[in-house]
């Protein structure tokens, strides 16, 4: 058995099937993963996100130690309430994890990193602050809900306090907001609007129940998983780890090489990277073929092979596609091994779908 | 629970066997293993006439999840396969024992079943695991 959220109870009254995912025992689904899915595309549902991991960076250094820990540039947040994606990356390049930084006061931050990765995170960030002056509180006695979806800031905003309710409508996105213990900021991980909240866990439980008398719809870890493919975005572990690199995963743009005068991880090993010449590349798999195309397949492209790293079915297209890093100049046409028959597949620019709307051919 | 009907046959892997008048047999999963599986986005039927000896993977059935392979009950001949799982898998979740059903076989031989179990043994089986 699992760590548990504090939610556990109300996944399973509601009828969850419970797997493991990174040493947390997560709901797959409440019956239907394909009916979740579209709750989010189309009106709102809510995902119990308590197993990410969350850690509050304070102190005169923080804003040094982010700099040197992020390959993002940490100096792009102009003020509290913005936020802002990164990678962390090891000596070699090698991506540590993704996160979001949230600048919440002067000298204050708060990171989300991902569940399966807590425990080398944690190490890392302490051997990365090494002898800053900075204070790292992980904070496990929270509880974090991500509420998704055209509908979900409109049904959210009702059920928080006073003051709160009304900036969460005005949010743009990545920007947060900050009152007493409840932190609310428009992110996710779905390609829909909504928002991710981060609450002590009894008014946690209470917003969930609300949420859900309020008519948002339960989603578990499968439709998270299809939504995020049609979305594009990656998945640690599947579509990048320490072994691969931002700038073959898709994830350049998330690298701030100015200020040339930040030193920060892995920046030595990126710009050798580059300077060798980048030669994979992440991108998009539509099969043309019938067939699910999944992790790990072989694709054969006319200017060589690549790997699917996420692949599945797009219940907004009615078809399989796929994460896949390729050679950087694949392109059009090509081929993937699916139980040892090869399969039309095409390379497309993804994202898939976002906001609804399907954006491939 | 899931439901076990009384005048099928079954193998330990969850698949059913159906013995029809005309001596062909119609193979699909149990409502255990579709329960296990998820909901169903795509099912691979083998082409008509490929013969199979027992344990040969007959099928594919891929929920959102994963795939897993449906394998032959007993040696025999593909007769036709269910046309509707094309574009509607989900018949296999909705009514697996019916509507979900996925291959028809001619047996290689008359005579001897491989043994296949009964419904109370195959019942037998699903509350051991549990």
């Amino acid at each position: 058995m699992g760590h548990q959220t504090p939610l556990y109870v109300e996944h399973v009254a509601a009828g969850a099937r419970i797997v493991e995912f990174g040493g947390w025992d997560m709901p797959l689904h409440y019956g239907s993963a394909l009916a979740e899915h579209q709750a989010v595309r189309q009106s709102c549902g809510i995902f119990d996100v308590s197993h990410m991991t969350v850690v509050d960076v304070m102190g005169p250094d923080a804003t040094a130690f982010l700099g040197r820990l992020l390959a993002n540039d940490i100096g792009k947040l102009a003020q509290p309430g913005q936020g802002l994606y990164s990678c962390m990356l090891n000596d070699a390049g090698g991506v540590v994890d993704d996160l979001i930084a949230y600048s919440t006061a002067d000298d204050r931050y708060r990171l989300v990193v991902n569940a399966a990765t807590r425990t080398q995170d944690l190490a890392w960030l302490a051997r990365v602050a090494d002898r800053d002056d900075v204070v790292l509180r992980h904070r496990d006695d929270l509880l974090m809900l991500a509420v998704q979806g055209p509908a979900a800031r409109r049904l959210a905003a009702p059920l928080l306090p006073d003051g709160v309710g009304a900036a969460v409508l005005a949010l743009q996105p990545f920007e947060s907001v900050y009152q007493e213990d409840l932190f609310v900021a428009r992110t996710g991980y779905t390609g829909e609007d909504g928002i991710e909240v981060v609450l002590p866990i009894p008014a946690g439980i209470d917003l969930w129940k609300a949420l859900t008398v309020a008519g948002a719809v339960r989603c578990g870890l499968g439709a998270r998983d299809t939504l995020r493919l049609e979305a594009a975005l990656n998945l640690y572990g599947q579509d990048m780890d320490a072994g691969t690199s931002p700038l073959t995963s898709a994830l350049a743009w998330t690298v701030a090489f100015d200020p040339a005068e930040r030193q920060f991880r892995g920046r030595a090993a990126l710009e050798a990277q580059k300077a060798a010449g980048i030669t994979e590349k992440l991108t998009g798999l539509i099969l043309e073929d019938r067939g699910i195309m999944r992790h790990g397949q072989r694709v054969l492209t006319p200017a060589g092979e690549g790997v699917i790293t996420s692949g599945g079915f797009s219940p907004t297209m009615d078809r399989s596609i796929a994460l896949a890093r390729v050679p950087v100049a694949a392109e059009g046409l090509c081929q993937v091994e699916i139980r040892s028959a090869l399969r039309a597949a095409r390379i497309v620019r993804p994202p898939f779908v976002r906001h609804g709307r399907v954006l491939v051919e | 629970m899931s439901h076990v009907p009384k005048q099928l046959q079954y193998t330990k892997d969850h698949e059913w066997v159906r013995r029809d008048d005309d001596g062909t047999f119609v193979v699909g999963i149990t409502d255990h293993a579709q329960q296990q599986l998820g909901e169903l986005v795509y099912v691979e039927l083998p082409e008509p006439g490929r013969t199979l000896k027992p344990g040969d993977a007959l099928a594919v059935v891929e929920s959102t999840k994963a795939a897993s392979d449906v394998y032959a009950p007993i040696a025999g001949s593909v007769l036709g396969v269910n046309p509707a799982l094309a574009s509607e898998p989900e018949h296999v979740n909705t009514d697996p024992y019916g509507a979900g059903w996925l291959v028809r076989l001619q047996p290689a031989a008359a005579g001897a079943l491989p043994e296949l179990l009964d419904a109370a043994a195959y019942a037998a089986l699903l509350d051991a695991a549990h």
